[in-house]
């Protein structure tokens, strides 16, 4: 018995209700930080799908991204224990997605600041695409 | 083909607790069924369509309609979130439209309170199969936490003040201090909103909405039905529905569903925002508000905020009553889902029954309308136009 799943078994459980999206998870659980790019439009989406939701076309490829970004909005959770910055963040390569702004001075997160991907193992078992100040 | 007078709502009523440890879920949703039919003067043989969302017990309206025991020809349990009363108003008008039913009950209801649901603090949880749980979850987004996202944007984008912001919980207290009912009667001032503590940043808790047990419903009826009971006549005019996704990564989360929403009910209705004698909008933060009045043409983008500040709001001195129960703000959120009560107090409004003290005279026209789920991740957005015949 473990408290923390391995990142196969995190996959895995993932994989069993979302079986398309596995090569993301992979790739996170490798360090890498990959985008469905959609082969027909040649555009990404944010969160990744195996249809393409720009056009409707039924084939992606995962490519990686840069891993750099700028803030679109951040709040930061004062009530929570630790508080911790809840954001958007505009991708260099076009969509928004949602996430974590981390090992930053909480108080001098902008929006339109510049952040690079940190991807962090969770308690879950997966590795998560979070952010820090570039 | 419009639905233009094709329903009246023949019965409204809202459920008066605040708090109701001692009675279950589907016991608030009949005494709130039980209470629209006697306001309109009909009983629960005369129900025919019954339309319910996910708040009902076991999520599905077919329990509801056992524990009522109705006889009915239709059934709708579209779910959209908090806006899902709004929407039935217009299925239900659909239906008797297409003669599906004659005698349509709504109805919601739900005791967070007492359950001890914090929705305003812990993240919130999704169903494992829905597909954008992977990409949020992880991130633990509270609802403060997520408007607080969408106010800190609309600060930087149309520089919306934390004041302008407050003034919409200041009108809305004002209202509430004459509501007997309203979970929070005591009037507010700007600077009491920005002393109290920030939630979220862009988020003070005075910006957000009340948790309280309750409930609601309404009865629609069709026309004959309507004209021969002794009610006021309240038509629905003009509906509006839509889900505003999260296009795939490239939506604007200073924008709303109401653009949609809106547009298409003024359109049905024949008539446009400047017609409007009161609204009720929902209001589940004050950034909210903003933003549905920029998206439904009351304000320019970027506009509502001064709007607000110059008491436009206030019911008697401003340009556009707004929620004069209290609204969600100070009044009530039964179940955290307050399209309902938006409806209700429309129709309060429209057949001179609102509070002497906030009545709009002779309120002849009135909008009401919301979101549902959370913006940013697909939200659906509801509006509905009614008229006093
Ligand atoms: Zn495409």
């Amino acid at each position: 018995m473990t408290d923390t799943p391995t990142a196969a078994d995190a996959i895995a459980a993932q994989a069993a209700s979302h079986p398309e999206i596995r090569p993301f998870w992979q790739a996170a659980a490798e360090g890498r930080f990959v985008l469905a790019f959609c082969t027909a439009c040649g555009k990404p989406h944010w969160y990744p799908r195996a249809i393409c939701p720009l056009c409707g076309h039924g084939g992606i490829e995962w490519r990686p991204a840069s891993g750099r970004g700028t803030i679109y909005s951040v709040s930061v959770l004062r009530r929570a224990n630790p508080p911790y910055a809840l954001a958007y963040v505009t991708l260099e390569e076009g969509p928004t997605m949602m996430t974590n702004i981390v090992d930053c001075d909480l108080d001098e997160l902008a929006i339109g600041q510049p952040v690079k991907v940190a991807l962090r193992r969770q308690s879950t078992g997966l590795t998560v695409p979070m952010f820090t100040p570039q | 083909m419009t639905l233009k007078g094709k329903a009246y709502i023949a019965g409204a009523y809202e459920h008066p607790t605040r708090h109701a440890p001692d009675k279950s879920t589907a016991l608030l949703h009949a005494e709130s069924a039980l209470g629209a039919l006697a306001d309109a003067g009909l009983s629960l043989s005369d129900v025919d369509g019954y339309f319910c969302a996910a708040d009902a017990p076991g999520a599905n309206p077919l329990w509801m309609a056992d524990y009522l025991n109705l006889r009915l020809r239709w059934l709708d349990g579209t779910d959209a979130g908090g806006c899902s009363y709004l929407t039935h108003v217009a299925h239900a008008t659909a239906a008797i439209a297409a003669g599906h039913c004659d005698v349509a009950l709504v109805t919601l209801a739900g005791r967070p309170r007492s359950e001890g649901v914090s929705i305003g603090v812990n993240p919130r949880a999704a169903a494992p199969d829905r597909p954008d749980e992977p990409w949020e979850t992880a991130f633990r987004p509270n609802i403060a936490g997520v408007y607080g996202l969408f106010a800190r944007r609309h600060m930087l984008q149309y520089g919306t003040t934390a004041e302008q912001m407050a003034w919409v919980k200041v009108s809305a207290s004002r209202h509430a201090q004459h509501n007997a009912n309203a979970f929070l009667p005591k009037v507010v001032t700007v600077e009491d909103v920005l002393n109290s503590p920030v939630i979220a940043d862009g988020i003070h808790r005075l910006d957000c909405c009340v948790i309280t047990d309750g409930g609601g419903a309404l009865v629609l009826v069709k026309p004959e039905i309507a004209r021969s009971l002794s009610r006021p006549l309240v038509r629905v005019i003009g509906t509006g529905e839509t889900v505003w996704t999260q296009d795939g990564g490239y939506g604007d989360i200073t924008r709303t569903g109401a653009e949609v929403s809106g547009p298409a009910a003024f359109a049905e209705a024949g008539v446009t925002p400047a017609d409007i004698q009161y609204a009720s909008i929902y209001d589940n933060f004050t950034i909210m508000v903003l933003m549905q009045l920029e998206g439904l043409g009351f304000c320019a983008p970027g506009a509502a905020g001064r709007f607000a500040a110059e008491g436009n709001l206030i019911a008697g001195s401003g340009r556009l009553p707004w929620n004069t129960d209290g609204g969600g703000l100070c009044n009530n959120h039964p179940a955290n889902r307050g399209g309902m009560t938006k409806v209700i107090e429309a129709v309060r409004q429209l057949r001179g029954e609102a509070h002497p003290a906030v009545q709009v005279p002779g309120c002849g026209l009135a909008l009401a309308c919301g979101p549902g789920r959370v913006l940013g991740s697909g939200h659906g957005h509801a509006t509905v136009i009614l008229e006093r015949e």
